[in-house]
């Protein structure tokens, strides 16, 4: 074939088919560029930037929503955008609607809780919407470039984010430490790409996940010390240390607490939550792209008419009946049946999912008890709040441990347990951006984020107490809050899976949850119960900030006496795993 | 929705009719006494309805007598969990309903001195009657576990905002204390939820089977038997939460002794994690000791729910849940339950003996008593002499049962007249009473009687459930038996003792004896018919267990019939274990 072919073939898979699907990312790209832009000219520099943010994240969660409404995402076809660089599926589109959903919600609270004013809100929409996008690569990401990339492009805004607030000390050191250990994990990380991608020869997840079948791994296990087996197993770890310090896992925790105490609140919801998901999303792509074999992807060549080569490459593990075999397919598709063939390479790849299985449930076993722990000595509420985090952290590890667990065996169980992760993650936004938000709107009245300066709360502002009271219960898992749905649904992931492992791992998070019981109920007892200090004003947050908080908070009642419905969407959300 | 000739929907309003009005309540402005008056009529409605259960007519009306489960019903509630709001009541959980509203319409009436943040206090006891409520109707293992979290938080904030002096340590103790009982339960009802396969019931009678409500009750009988043969020939296994269907899978398959962890089968650990759930809440030895603490830093209303009302849980789980889903570990444990149940009896007694703490005695009473509830579910007397025959067993589970209306209706009585002395005199040292009775004769009369209903003499309440517990007991071992009566000795003697010290005497020595003015109205209407309930309990149980008799019977026969068949099957070779049991056709 001729480059021109070759070029033909790209620009084609390009303009047909990847942009479109990739326009939600677009638009975020322009409404990036035409805030920053449209405060130079004098006709355009009254536009506030709060209302262009929130129309492009707007307009972006529109394009998100696939063809079928939001109830459809289980039908959209899956795909591979830019030459197998993104993977474009249900949970990337659930993952898409969830962030850029969680970029409007958020860019309503810091307007409301003043952080990013009309002066320098711009540059504050302009990062929060440059992380935003690097998440939503992160929850496609396909390759191993793709997944680096996104984690620096979310990582970057995210540093600065937590320093935003100039002049203040507390929040440069933050920022700083944040930066250091972000650039020290991402250079870790890259060492184990370059590692992983050497001796498989491809930064493809699912070429290399073919290629490790290949390899027959468990004659290498056999072979001890075998020093092919060692670089594979240092590539895993140190990629698992890149996505230990987004998931804030033990013992890559370090920054959390530093970082909450010192950024504004409302940063800390966005790391707590957006951040989370994203990372989830990408430990749930790569656990899944190196430990399975990928199922095939729809043919485009078929819908959008292009030679087959163009694509041949981007998939050599996932030939269809129908696609037309290639040259470069030739080699792998030995003319079974698709099905067969995933299940012999998918036996092939059990030692690499063993070894996931392995370090998440170690990681997870840690780093839930080690947050639950650590929680208890904590004066600042947010630093309190970034413990436990990172306990809940741990609980969504386990998550997607059992799904790893049981990948090879029983798809459709596996497919629950990450549906459990995605419902966890719903949850979860209800109860840490109410709490984020309640401890931004009480900063903003009482000066102090202090849990000793909350006492009596409940005297002087009762709705707020209440609500948050609820939010910490609902964080400890207690019905009829969501909270408990979304760790019953992990516990139930965990029990389906079986095994000493996760019986182990149900034991520790049940354990956990007891543990949890007494620090965040300690809020709750400083709130309701203690007397108010004598010397306190009227505390009031506001009406529309109080708007907020309860429609942000009641969902997290609501949804956990009917969580029908996200329970709906976490399965469509995850659908296409494994399948 | 508003039905209320339809069974169904009048539980459904009878459970979250508090709720209701505590959603009203939170929208009113906060004067105290008007919220505590519209509370206590919404408790006082709530009990009407479960009264009307007992004399209405119509379809509403609970028919005693009857065994089955009455006015199921049941909508899908999450369905991609499999879960339903399925709720219906039996001659078990009937009386503790009726209880239930009863104490708590008593307890909000004993809330009037509570001064405090009216508000949060009526929305919290409103909340907390709905989870008391829901826990005994609830028949789907997930709703019930649902009910049983809910009660615990309005709980933690009725002790820990209106307590006394150590109101946080008890309140938090008492949280953490069955919050680790309530995660051991998560854990065994998702074990039993994925051992269960409603397909294993093919062998049972259909119409068996369709009474768990496992298919659609509304269905005319065709539809349900086709709904049922969908289930049976499904692919996958059909797991479930009801609990009806997961009492017969434990008794008439070998869905739970699949072997598990330590040599031990799936049901042992089911038990033993349910157990001490359950036991946490009963509460039993060594896991006793939140109760002390809880009850004497609550305020009087909120003693009197717990004694009365939650203390009943637990057995009502051991009832309902632990033996009728895991036979055969409640077979092997049986002993070891016993022995809880006698040590509780023993040290309760003993520990309540060596009080100065008026409060802190009658809570060791409720320990000591309780016991009594624990020994009589636990005693697997499934033989007279060489036969089978359950009579005795069936007279301890009778025993248990009734000792809990009992001690539900003596223990809120002595904590309320505890409460109605402190309130007066603000200390509870038993040892700076004296000389009650000149003061306030009335009070004293109520008090000596309900203090002799809990001390168990014969032609009140208490006494019933205990001689039926000791007789059922001497069939099962001599030396428990023997045990058990001698405790009656011990509860005599710190009960007589109580009296004596507060009661008797002279004249009142301790502080306050200005403020020892006699018995109000309010007061009055609260513990008379307390009283007079233990001493027409105590002359004719048959009211009582009319209701209860079938259902409890029915439970017992059950069971022996599975041990019949297990011990036939242990008898057999070895190969005998591994053979699915033969159908029990009743």
């Amino acid at each position: 074939m001729t480059l021109q072919t070759l070029v033909n073939n790209l620009t084609s898979d390009t303009m047909n088919v990847s942009l479109p699907l990739f326009r939600p990312e677009l638009i975020i790209c322009a409404t990036i560029v035409i805030m920053l832009i449209a405060r130079i000219p004098r006709f355009t520099s009254w536009l506030d930037s709060f209302w262009l943010a929130l129309l492009g994240a707007a307009v972006a969660f529109y394009y998100a929503i696939p063809a079928g409404g939001i109830g459809a995402i289980g039908d959209v076809q899956r795909q591979e955008l830019f030459t197998g660089m993104l993977a474009y599926d249900s949970l990337t589109v659930f993952f898409r609607l969830f962030l850029v959903a969680f970029a409007f919600w958020f860019i309503i609270l810091v307007r409301l809780t003043g952080l990013a004013d009309r002066q320098d809100g711009q540059d504050f929409y302009t990062l929060l919407l440059g992380a935003t996008l690097g998440m939503c690569i992160m929850a496609s990401a396909n390759h191993l470039m793709t997944v680096f990339l996104g984690i620096e492009m979310a990582s970057v805004p995210s540093y600065v984010l937590a320093g935003i607030i100039k002049g203040r000390r507390r929040a440069s050191e933050a920022a700083l430490k944040y930066a250091v250990y972000g650039a020290g994990a991402a250079g870790v990380m890259l060492y184990g790409i370059s590692l992983l991608a050497g001796i498989t020869g491809s930064a493809h997840l699912p070429t290399i996940a073919t290629k490790l079948a290949a390899m027959d791994l468990p004659a290498l296990v056999a072979a001890n010390g075998s020093s092919t087996l060692m670089v594979l197993v240092l590539a895993g770890l140190m990629i698992m240390v890149g996505l230990a310090f987004k998931l804030s896992a033990v013992p890559f925790h370090f920054w959390c607490p530093d970082v909450f105490e010192g950024a504004p609140a409302e940063v800390d919801a966005f790391l707590s939550v957006a951040s989370k998901a994203a990372a989830m999303a990408l430990l749930v792509r790569v656990a899944f792209g190196l430990g399975t074999i990928a199922p095939p992807t729809a043919p485009p060549i078929a819908a959008h008419k292009i030679p087959a080569v163009a694509v041949a490459y981007q998939q050599p593990a996932a030939t269809t009946a129908e696609a037309p075999a290639s040259a470069a397919v030739a080699a792998q598709a030995n003319t079974a049946s698709p099905n067969i063939n995933t299940q012999i390479s998918s036996a092939a790849l059990a030692p690499v999912r063993r070894f996931i299985v392995l370090v998440l449930a170690i990681v997870a076993a840690i780093t839930c008890t080690f947050g639950n722990l650590a929680a208890y000595g904590q004066t600042n509420i947010k630093r309190m709040l970034a413990y436990s985090t990172i306990a809940h952290a741990g609980y969504m590890i386990m998550a997607v441990a059992a799904a790893v667990y049981l990948a090879g065996s029983r798809p459709a169980d596996a497919r629950d347990a990450v549906a459990a992760l995605v419902f966890y993650l719903c949850a979860y936004v209800f109860m840490n951006l109410s709490a984020f938000a309640v401890v931004a709107f009480l900063r903003n009245t009482l000066g102090s984020e202090e849990i000793a300066d909350y006492a009596g709360l409940i005297r002087s502002a009762p709705v707020t107490a209440t609500a948050f009271t609820g939010i910490l219960v609902s964080l400890i898992g207690i019905p009829p809050l969501v909270g408990f749905v979304g760790k019953f649904a992990i516990f139930k992931a965990l029990v389906v899976a079986g095994g000493p492992i996760m019986i182990a791992l149900l034991a520790i998070a049940g354990i956990n949850t007891a543990i949890s019981l007494v620090y965040y109920l300690n809020v709750a007892k400083k709130m309701c119960i203690d007397p108010p200090p004598a010397n306190r004003g009227t505390v009031s947050i506001g009406v529309m900030p109080a708007i907020y908080m309860l429609i942000v908070a009641v969902p997290a009642l609501v949804y956990g006496i009917i969580p029908g419905r996200i329970l709906e969407i976490a399965t469509h959300a995850t659908q296409q795993l494994l399948m | 929705m508003l039905e209320f000739s339809n069974p169904a929907i009048f539980i459904t309003w009878l459970v979250f009719l508090p709720a209701l009005a505590a959603l009203v309540i939170a929208f009113l402005p906060s004067r105290g006494e008007t919220l505590k008056q519209i509370s206590f009529g919404v408790t006082a409605v709530v009990f009407l309805m479960s009264v009307a259960m007992i004399f209405g007519s119509g379809p509403t009306r609970f028919r005693a007598g009857v065994d089955g489960m009455q006015h199921m019903f049941s909508v899908p509630w999450i369905p991609s969990f499999n879960i339903n709001y399925l709720t219906g009541l039996d001659g078990i959980s009937f009386p503790l309903v009726v209880l239930t509203a009863f104490v708590s319409m008593l307890a909000m009436g004993a809330s009037w001195p509570i001064k405090k943040y009216e508000k949060g206090y009526c929305i919290l006891f409103l909340l907390l009657e709905t989870g008391m409520l829901g826990v005994f109707c609830a028949l789907d293992f997930f709703l019930f576990y649902v009910f049983w979290e809910v009660m615990l938080l309005p709980m933690y904030f009725l002790i820990g905002i209106w307590g006394g002096p150590r109101k946080e340590y008890a309140a938090i103790k008492f949280f953490l204390y069955t919050l680790v009982g309530s995660v051991l339960m998560l854990i065994a009802i998702l074990m039993l939820y994925f051992h269960s396969d409603l397909r294993a019931l093919k062998s049972l009678p259909p119409q068996q089977v369709v009474a768990t409500g496992v298919v659609n009750l509304k269905l005319d009988e065709a539809a349900q038997q086709d709904a049922l043969q969908k289930i049976y020939s499904a692919e996958l296994p059909q797991h479930t939460f009801n609990i009806l269907a997961l009492q017969l899978m434990g008794q008439h398959t070998d869905l739970f002794t699949t072997p598990s962890w330590y040599g031990h089968s799936l049901q042992w650990w089911a038990f033993v994690l349910l157990g001490i759930g359950f036991i946490i809440k009963v509460p039993s030895v060594p896991l006793h000791t939140w109760l002390p603490d809880a009850h004497v830093e609550a305020p009087t209303p909120i003693s009197m729910i717990l004694a009365g009302v939650l203390l009943k849980m637990g057995g009502y789980g051991l009832l309902r849940i632990c033996y009728p889903i895991c036979p055969q570990a409640g077979y092997d444990l049986a002993y070891v339950v016993c022995l809880i149940g006698v040590v509780s009896m023993v040290y309760g007694a003993f520990a309540a003996l060596a009080q100065n703490d008026f409060k802190r005695l009658v809570a060791y009473s409720s320990v000591s008593h309780m016991g009594y509830v624990v020994l009589g579910l636990g005693v697997w007397s499934a033989f007279a002499g060489t036969q089978y025959n359950p009579d005795y067993w069936k007279m301890g589970m009778n025993g248990a049962m009734f000792q809990m209306i009992a001690h539900g209706i003596s223990s809120p009585g002595m904590f309320f007249l505890v409460g109605v002395v402190y309130d007066r005199v603000h200390h509870r040292n038993l040892n700076e009473f004296g000389g009650l009775f000149a003061r306030m004769p009335v009070y004293s009369g109520i008090a000596v009687g309900i203090f002799f209903a809990g001390l168990g003499l014969p032609g009140l309440c208490g006494f019933i459930g205990e001689v039926f517990v000791v007789l059922s007991v001497w069939n099962y071992s001599v030396a428990l038996a023997v045990i058990s009566a001698a405790v009656v000795i011990l509860t005599a003697a710190y009960i007589l003792w109580a009296i004596q010290r507060v009661y008797l005497g002279t004249e009142y020595k301790g502080p306050h004896g200005e403020a020892l003015t006699p018995f109000t109205l309010r007061e009055f209407s609260i513990a008379a018919p307390l009283l007079a309930l233990a001493i027409y309990f105590g002359i004719n149980p048959k009211s009582l267990l009319n209701y209860m008799q079938p259902s409890v019977d029915k439970t017992v026969v059950e069971l022996t019939d599975w041990t019949k068949k297990h011990e036939a099957a242990a008898t057999k070779p070895a190969t005998a274990e591994t053979t699915v049991k033969p159908p029990h056709n009743s």
